[in-house]
């Protein structure tokens, strides 16, 4: 294993793990408020990675103020403009969660998941 | 360029349009708009359809005008525009049949939000057939789950909110992982057109670099989509999402949305990453083998049903371990009899969810198997339509399922290693459907005592009570015999369709 690679990309690495943790709280959590905490996370550290591959060093943000048309003075537009769509997406995506989570709330006054599924049973639905 | 080259842009803008407007609508004038949408969009896709297979060859549809790696495309050939026929028409008849189970189960308020959520899915189905662009494609993704869960819960009860929140978690994890293996591969080519990055990839492959962090972004996004399309065993949602939800949703979900992924899926394969690197990379034979574990397990739990409607709905477990099959055989011979099983499974399984409501009218709302006891003389249509699809999913000759167990059949025979394990699937797989498939034909045609029949209050249902699910059972069976009776131009035109589509 080649570990200097890692430690010059440590930022990627970050992301990487950030995915991880997300990851694995939206899976194996049961409160399902931990849940959407760990899918922001998730998708978050994606950010990081695709706002990572869009900067480069020492230029500015794509807008033009000062007259400089010159390419090499700005970075990456394209991340930032996915960055932005994927942003909008993870909102919907969390308000619709949080609104499931309200209902199912209401009827069962309990965040845990088994439990619900545990007391559906026992209705009988 | 010609007018009807606009079509797939149009179809996708007019579906996104119509659903906000039907929020403001009242339900009737919603669900009429909804019908003319569909149906406009099931026209546009025909004349697209006609258009392509006139001209032999795909094209591509630049929006804005902005040339290649800047804008964002429209490509459409004879495939796609096939599927968006057929999926259009599908869902007008998914529509059609549920009108009456929309209007008793959905809140009188809401039921115009429903067509809103439609409308959605539609466009985010088509955007996914026909899009170039692959993070254009993950956004649709997004709204094609958005809808779907939407289309889940509006019918209110704590099983269908349950299901819903399932149905999300897993879809989120799934969407997750889809758009780390893209932003991998936008950082591997630095496109995000599908042409673009399969460039790229071939320069790259052909430098021999980047060899491991390629197959990670392969692995990523084929098992984002397996999640997303419930591919044994990531399933665990499906049987309720499918079980609870509101007739037509079941019957669009099951036909429509998880196909939709599958497509996507095979358009990653093809058009992005160049099926020969899939080929090498394995990873068709993992999920070669998680399809065939698929095949015999879901099948297994439809077995242990007792509720008809989640044993039709396990059954949509093994079948898309089928077409999970197909394409792990790694030809172009299997896709094509994955693609053939899209088209049949979605016409077989909306008839059989259908048909199972008519059963369950006459059997005062129970989907417990043995109140269907008698049940096929009770709504003698629903009994023929269960009963057809019954015998496509069995794979009986005349119906669709046959045609698609015979060219995966034949699709296997090509390949060396996995010809006998698929076959021995394919066989005990179809015994499995028929246990479950015929038990439930035999009981419903099993007369039930008179006596049990009054004190169960079951009365009979006949053709004139459900005009519109009547029509659906019947569009439904004609379209099962046309894919089962001349299969010859339809495969012919899916392969016309996979030559110009890489």
């Amino acid at each position: 294993m080649d570990f200097a690679n890692l430690i010059s990309n440590y930022e990627e690495a970050v992301a990487m793990i950030l995915f991880g943790i997300g990851f694995s709280n939206l899976l194996l959590q049961r409160n399902l408020i931990k849940k959407i905490i760990g899918f922001n996370i998730m998708d978050t550290s994606m950010y990081l990675f695709l706002a990572l591959k869009g900067y480069i060093e020492g230029r500015k943000a794509p807008i033009v103020t000062d007259g400089i048309q010159n390419v090499e003075a700005y970075i990456n537009p394209i991340p930032s403009g996915l960055v932005l769509t994927g942003i909008v997406v993870s909102v919907s995506v969390t308000a619709l969660m949080l609104s499931l989570t309200i209902r199912l709330y209401r009827r069962y006054h309990t965040l845990d998941l088994d439990k619900i599924t545990t007391q559906l049973k026992k209705e009988g639905l | 360029m010609a007018l009807v080259q606009n079509f797939p842009f149009i179809s996708i803008i007019l579906s996104l349009a119509a659903g906000p407007v039907s929020s403001v609508l009242g339900a009737k004038k919603a669900k009429w708009l909804n019908l003319l949408v569909i149906t406009v969009i099931g026209a546009m896709s025909a004349a697209v359809l006609a258009f392509v297979v006139g001209t032999g060859e795909s094209y591509v549809y630049t929006m804005g005008h902005f040339p290649a790696p800047w804008g964002n495309e429209i490509r459409v050939g004879v495939l796609e525009a096939l599927m968006a026929l057929f999926f259009c028409v599908v869902m007008l008849l998914c529509m059609l049949g549920g009108s009456r189970e929309r209007f008793l189960e959905l809140e009188e308020s809401k039921e115009n939000l429903y067509y809103v959520l439609v409308n959605l899915l539609l466009s985010s189905l088509l955007a996914l057939i026909y899009t170039n662009d692959l993070f254009t494609a993950y956004v649709f993704v997004e709204i094609n789950t958005i809808s779907a869960c939407g289309l889940i819960m509006i019918k209110q009860n704590g099983r269908t909110i349950e299901a819903a929140t399932r149905y999300m978690i897993m879809s989120l994890l799934g969407s997750g992982l889809f758009l780390l293996g893209i932003c991998f591969l936008y950082d591997l080519t630095g496109h995000l057109l599908m042409s673009n990055i399969q460039e790229q990839v071939r320069a790259i492959k052909a430098a021999g670099t980047y060899h491991l962090p390629l197959l990670v972004c392969v692995c990523l996004m084929s098992v984002g989509l397996a999640i997303k399309s419930a591919l044994y065993p990531f399933h665990a949602w499906l049987p309720d999402a499918y079980g609870y939800s509101t007739l037509s949703s079941a019957a669009i979900l099951s036909s429509l949305v998880s196909k939709g992924y599958v497509f996507l899926l095979i358009k990653i394969f093809f058009r992005v990453i160049g099926f020969g690197i899939i080929d090498d990379s394995k990873v068709i034979d993992v999920l070669f083998a998680f399809g065939i574990a698929g095949m015999i397990m879901g099948s297994v739990d439809a077995i242990r049903e007792d509720d008809v409607r989640r044993m039709i709905a396990y059954s949509s477990v093994a079948q898309i371990g089928y077409i999970y099959v197909g394409l792990g055989l790694g030809t172009t011979t299997g896709v094509i009899a994955s693609l053939y099983h899209i088209l049949s499974h979605a016409a077989t399984k909306a008839l059989l969810f259908v048909a199972v409501s008519g059963l369950t009218d006459a059997s005062g709302d129970s989907t417990d198997f043995f109140d269907l006891t008698g049940a096929g003389y009770r709504n003698r249509l629903a009994g023929v339509a269960f009963t057809v699809g019954s015998f496509s999913m069995v794979g009986i000759p005349l119906f669709a399922g046959f045609i698609s167990k015979y060219l995966f059949a034949r699709a296997a025979i090509w390949s060396d290693s996995k010809m006998l394990v698929t076959l021995v699937a394919l066989a005990v797989s179809t015994i499995l459907n028929a246990v479950y498939f015929m038990k439930t034909v035999i009981r419903i045609y099993t007369p039930e005592h008179p006596a049990v029949l009054k004190k169960k209050k079951f009365r009979a249902v006949t053709v004139s009570d459900q005009p519109a699910k009547s029509a659906a059972m019947v569009c439904f069976i004609i379209l099962n015999l046309i894919l089962g009776l001349s299969s010859e131009p339809i495969v012919h035109l899916l392969e016309r369709g996979m030559n110009m589509f890489a």
